[in-house]
């Protein structure tokens, strides 16, 4: 028989060169600006990036010498794009390159604005953001806008309708709205990749404030995502906001009230809410990894190469997500393995030790086939774990049936009556003459 | 007289001696006139389903017989698998198995694969010599020699046993022929030796070839035709009965027969005649111990009894048989007796050429001259008409008509035909060498006795009175069947007597008869001419290997063992290929790769997915590849070398399995005007579809000598890894699904962004 091999298919082999968590030390991000005030503008963001360890690089978005990659190996893990209006970028970079930094597993953060130019909505169509194609409308809202001291023009808003989720943005709540003055997009409801973290409230709409509104704006309502982010299938993470002033330290220190809310808030949500965003963005929260799989017989150690059906079979397999500095075990209860042939026959939900170990036992079917250990882990923020063990189950050897039936003993004895009355009747018939 | 038996026993034993060494050389002509594959291309396995049978004998060799039995082999029909221990006919297996083990064992290191090529050469030697031994049975040894040669160079037996064509065919010819030897060798001679040898020579029958069948069918069949003729003798109840018995038991042992042994239709016949032999053998004993009046009553009584009861009992089979979807037949039988059902419902069994009927040249390509000389061989069998030569007409009527039927099914009728003719040949040489030698005084005197038949009768040409009383006498007695148990001499007499008549009654002019032997040669040397030409050219071509001649020399198309070759270099070893089924016992033979389907053609509905994915759109078809895992699509294609048979031109069966069991792939769809085109006249449904896509590059197209409709693709799912040198065999492989999926604004582009988006949602739609 032929050795029998088994592939453990992971959907996330990017992670050997990527997002390593083994050399924190020098995670490196490459920032690129339109202008250098940017730098001392936004400095609480990229502060907080800083002090958790990751080392930025600032270039103008321009500068002729930028490059992401150096002799085909990438020289940054995570690029931040604070630069709206750029139209083209300087050195190798295009949109092209900056898709690909993406598809070969790295980071990114976008942030358009106002004038935002058409490089970077196309960036972000690629990652399935559609900016509002009016180039001169933005996210006007009046009844959620922010008061400030002057009544502007209600393009200020004060948005508290973030993504329920623990993991993308931390386990505490945000208590202050987030500020936001930019751009809208929409996203695709099919599209299951990106997620909506900071929609727009239902009064919200998109359209440009100087001019009067004479067709129904695009975009309306909570339709209207002001930030996004996208985990694509290879887990690389992108983040993209339709403003760049909400990185601003103004934003981040400003305090805010929302229009027909009495509560004033010293400080907006702004730095809570971008600082646990880009943990997430940066893999520091909801990464998970699985590994050590393991199956085996009830009783045995060794892995087989293939089952026999009705065989008893223990499964495990270890689970950890990456807490920002090291492995920890990851607790869940709704782990689940399929054991699978063109349809699951099996799904059992995996019991776990607290140690990241998560393990269950079952019976193989009463079907033989080629089948495979499946867990389809895709939890909202968490990377999504896919992993696939391919198994042959055989039937029972020509040895392994019960050699005697209880049920057949009547025919047995039928038979064995039968040969020895033929025996005693040839005697009787052949000399009895 | 003394002086006389010492040169005719003389004579007899130079004529045996004269016969084995003819015996061997015929062995020797069987043997090497199938080499022809060997020398003109290499020692290769052929064609397809010979893969598979290699790959079989190497797991027996490697991992012995239990192993074998238990094989459960998951690199096929992924992910179903298949029991290959359960399912395969294991008699070519175990044979070349045991060849390679006995050569092994006496230190000769032959590869297992050098055993199985010339496992079919081999064999076609003892075929020929078994028929030797049933013609002999039949009609006498120079009859024997006569179809043992003839069988030993028949166009239609080369083409299944050629060196490197191994499969079941090679080994279940010489096990029908050796089988119907045993029956009749037991039928003349009444021997339980001989019918305990003929159900275990049935079993290594079973054990070979679903074609056994034909065997369990005909012999009722045969043994029937002797009850309602009047033949009924002790003889033909041993004969039958213990093969009925014994043969059912063993058949059972045969995994892949198991209880189909005692629960298909096809084996009821032989268990109705079981039945009817021994109520037959009842009423002769009854007869026998009674007076003819007290019979007489007895025959009344018990007749109309027995009618009822019989009634009642075919009323309750029919009423069993009925019942069952299939009226209990398989389909592969159904269709030997209504041709039309298997196109009518079984597209599977259709779509494969050799179930197709034959054409009349056909005939003539397969059998050529023996097709003239089978009427005067069914002549020669009536005069007189034995047990044995009625079993011989009813085997060629029978094989007649199933080649009619399926084309394959010629090489049932190939030994029928070359018994036949040799029958024939055998008697005129008998007649024309006897009239010249009765007109040539100076050999007459020499030989008194006929140098043929080896009868001690004396026989003096002009005594006619005396031998036409001995004539009258033995055909008395062959009429009446009232033959001692000596009968073994009998057999050896009937063409003596025979052969006496037409001495006497047709003394032929010796000119006539010396040009009618000239004319006979020519026909011999015409047939030798044809079969060896077949042999040389039409049957050799092992079919992984092509070659073309043309204005400059010789082309060698090795395209197919290029592309496996490829796969097993450069994929992993557990990556699936998914092809249409005809190639999947060379992928996971050569190129060791797991498959979806292959040419054991169980499973029609994983068959139906694949022609529906190769029949479907880019898109669905990612998607159902996809759902089974595989990473590589392998499709043929011979529009630039000109290869026929590729998988434009299978499209239509691929359209026609899908579509049997996934209502939504339509065959109209694809025809424009009922016509199967490829131009720009095709239909948009057929331009779209997956299989369409390998023609991409390619202008024109060699085989249908049109131009291609659609000529640039711009593949989304799929890429094109693999192309061969003569673009014979092109592979793709799968891309993995988008890392990102794209909004969906602007960039004129991107028009075609709602599919792309929208994948998601299709993904839930497979076809399971």
């Amino acid at each position: 028989m032929a050795k029998l091999i088994f592939v453990f298919l992971t959907l996330i082999p990017i992670l050997c060169n990527s997002f390593t968590p083994e050399k924190t030390s020098d995670r490196r991000i490459l920032v690129l600006l339109d202008d250098f005030a940017v730098k001392s503008s936004h400095s609480l963001f990229f502060k907080s990036l800083q002090s958790r360890g990751f080392d930025l690089d600032f270039k103008l978005a321009d500068d002729p010498k930028i490059a992401l990659q150096r002799y085909g190996q990438y020289l940054y893990d995570a690029l931040v794009l604070f630069s709206p209006t750029i139209e083209r970028f300087g050195g190798s970079i295009d949109a092209a390159a900056i898709l690909d930094f993406v598809d070969s597993g790295h980071d990114l953060i976008v942030a358009a604005d106002n004038n935002a130019s058409d490089l970077i909505r196309e960036i972000a169509t690629e990652c399935g953001v559609d900016f509002d194609e009016d180039t001169s409308a933005v996210v006007v809202d009046h009844s959620g806008y922010a008061v400030s001291a002057t009544e502007g023009d209600h393009t200020l808003i004060a948005s508290d309708d973030f993504i329920k989720s623990d993991v993308i943005l931390g386990s505490k709540k945000i208590e202050a709205p987030v500020l936001f003055q930019g751009i809208g997009h929409s996203l695709n409801p099919s599209n299951s990749l990106v997620l909506k973290v900071l929609s727009a409230s239902p009064t919200a709409f998109s359209a440009n404030p100087k001019s009067k509104l004479t067709s129904p704006p695009s975009l309306l309502g909570s339709s209207i995502s002001l930030v996004s982010v996208i985990q694509a299938r290879n887990n690389a993470r992108i983040l993209i906001s339709g403003s760049l002033s909400v990185f601003s330290n103004r934003f981040f220190n400003s305090g805010v009230q929302k229009a027909g809310s009495p509560t004033k808030h010293d400080k907006s949500g702004n730095e809570q809410f971008f600082t646990e965003l880009s943990k997430w963005v940066l893999h520091e929260r909801g990464h998970l990894k699985a590994v050590n799989v393991q199956h085996h017989k009830v009783g045995e150690t060794n892995e087989p190469s293939i089952y026999r059906i009705n065989d008893d079979l223990e499964y495990s397999v270890e689970i950890y997500e990456w807490s920002g500095k090291s492995w920890e075990p990851y607790v869940a209860d709704d782990v689940q393995v399929q054991f699978y042939m063109m349809s699951p026959y099996v799904l059992k939900t995996l019991s776990n030790d607290k140690k990241g170990r998560f393990f269950t036992s079952f019976k193989v079917p009463d079907v033989y086939g080629v089948f495979q250990f499946k867990v389809e882990y895709d939890r909202l923020g968490y990377t999504s774990l896919s992993l696939s063990k391919q198994i042959p189950v055989r039937p029972f050897r020509h040895n392994e049936y019960e050699r005697f039936i209880p049920a057949a003993y009547p025919y047995y004895g039928a038979a064995f009556s039968m040969m020895a009355g033929f025996f005693v009747f040839s005697a009787v018939h052949l000399y009895n003459k | 007289m003394a002086a006389t038996d010492a040169q005719t026993s003389l004579r007899h034993a130079f004529g045996n001696v004269l016969a084995f060494f003819i015996l061997i050389l015929i062995g020797v002509l069987a043997f090497s006139i199938r080499l022809f594959s060997v020398i003109k291309y290499e020692s290769v396995i052929h064609e397809f389903d010979p893969y598979f049978n290699y790959r079989v004998t190497q797991f027996l060799t490697k991992n012995g017989i239990y192993d074998f039995w238990n094989w459960f082999d998951d690199r096929t029909w992924y992910p179903l698998g298949r029991v290959i221990g359960g399912t395969v006919y294991p008699g070519l297996t175990l044979t070349a198995g045991t060849l390679w083990w006995i050569l092994n064992s006496l230190n000769i290191p032959l590869s297992v694969e050098t055993v199985c090529v010339f496992t079919a050469p081999i064999f076609s030697a003892f075929a020929s010599w078994a028929t030797y031994l049933l013609t002999k049975e039949v009609k006498g040894p120079g009859a024997g020699l006569t179809a043992a040669v003839l069988l030993a160079m028949v166009p239609s037996y080369i083409s299944r046993s050629v060196a490197g064509s191994y499969d079941n065919e090679a080994v279940a010819i010489f096990a029908l022929i050796f089988t119907f030897y045993l029956y009749i060798k037991t039928l003349n001679t009444g021997s339980l030796f001989y019918a305990t040898l003929n159900s275990i020579a049935y079993f290594y029958m079973v054990c070979s070839w679903g074609g056994y069948t034909f065997i369990i069918n005909l012999i009722p069949m045969h043994a029937l035709l002797c009850i309602v003729t009047g033949r009924y003798s002790s003889r033909l109840y041993i004969a039958y009965a213990p093969l009925i018995v014994l043969g059912t038991l063993l058949a059972a042992l045969v995994p892949v027969v198991g209880f189909n042994a005692v629960m298909t239709s096809e084996h009821f016949a032989s268990f109705l005649v079981f039945i009817l032999i021994h109520v037959v053998a009842l009423v002769y004993y009854i007869k026998g111990i009674l007076s003819p009046k007290m019979f007489k009553v007895a025959v009344a009584l018990v007749v109309s009894g027995g009618l009822a009861v019989c009634f009642a009992m075919i009323a309750v089979l029919v009423a069993m048989v009925a019942s069952s979807p299939t009226m209990g037949w398989s389909g592969r039988s159904l269709s030997l007796l209504d041709p039309t059902y298997a196109s009518k419902y079984i597209p599977i069994i259709a779509s494969v050429s050799e179930h197709q009927p034959p054409t009349w040249p056909s005939y003539f390509m397969d059998i050529n001259v023996l097709a003239f000389l089978v009427p005067a061989g069914i002549i020669a069998c009536f005069s007189p008409l034995s047990d044995a030569s009625s079993f011989v007409i009813l085997y060629i009527v029978t094989s007649v008509y199933f080649s009619g039927v399926m084309v394959r099914l010629m090489l049932v009728l190939a030994p029928a035909a070359c018994i036949l003719s040799g029958i024939a040949l055998s008697q005129a040489f008998d007649v024309f060498t006897r009239s010249i030698k009765l007109q040539l005084p100076s050999l007459s005197i020499d030989s008194p006795v006929d140098a043929g038949d080896g009868s001690s009768e004396s026989v003096v040409p002009d005594d006619t009175v005396k031998t036409d009383k001995t004539e009258d006498t033995q055909k008395e007695r062959t009429s009446k069947k009232s033959r001692s148990r000596k009968s073994s001499s009998e057999s050896v007499e009937k063409p003596s007597s025979k052969s006496q008549i037409k001495k006497r009654l047709s003394v032929l002019p010796l000119e006539t008869s010396i040009i009618a032997i000239v004319l006979l040669v020519l026909l011999g040397a015409f047939y030798v001419v044809h079969s060896v030409w077949a042999a040389a050219e039409a049957y050799s071509a092992p079919s992984i290997v092509l070659t073309s001649h043309s204005h400059d020399g010789l082309h060698v198309f090795d395209d197919f063992r290029e592309a496996y070759a490829w796969l097993s270099h450069n994929t992993e070893v557990d990556d699936k290929v998914a092809s249409w089924w005809d190639y999947g016992y060379q992928t996971t033979a050569m190129a060791n790769r797991t498959v979806i389907v292959d040419n054991n053609t169980w499973n029609n509905t994983h068959i139906a997915t694949v022609g529906t994915a190769m029949s479907s759109p880019e898109k669905a078809a990612w998607e159902i590849f996809h759902s089974l895992d595989v990473k590589y699509v392998l499709v043929v294609f011979g529009g630039l070398v000109g290869y026929p048979s590729d998988d434009i031109n299978k499209f239509l069966w691929m359209v026609r399995i899908g579509g049997g069991v996934f209502p939504h792939i339509k065959e109209p769809d694809y025809l424009r005007d009922g016509q199967y085109r490829i131009d720009n006249m095709a239909t948009p449904t057929m331009l779209n579809c997956l299989i369409f896509v390998e023609t991409d590059g390619k202008a024109f197209d060699r085989v249908r000598r049109t131009e291609i409709g659609k000529k640039h693709f711009k593949l989304t799912h799929f890429e094109e890894v693999f192309t061969t040198h003569h673009w014979m065999v092109r592979i793709y492989k799968l891309k993995p699904p988008k890392n990102r999926i794209r909004g969906k604004t602007k960039k004129s582009k991107s028009k075609a962004n709602p599919k792309t988006v929208s994948k998601r949602k299709e993904l839930k739609r497979n076809p399971f």
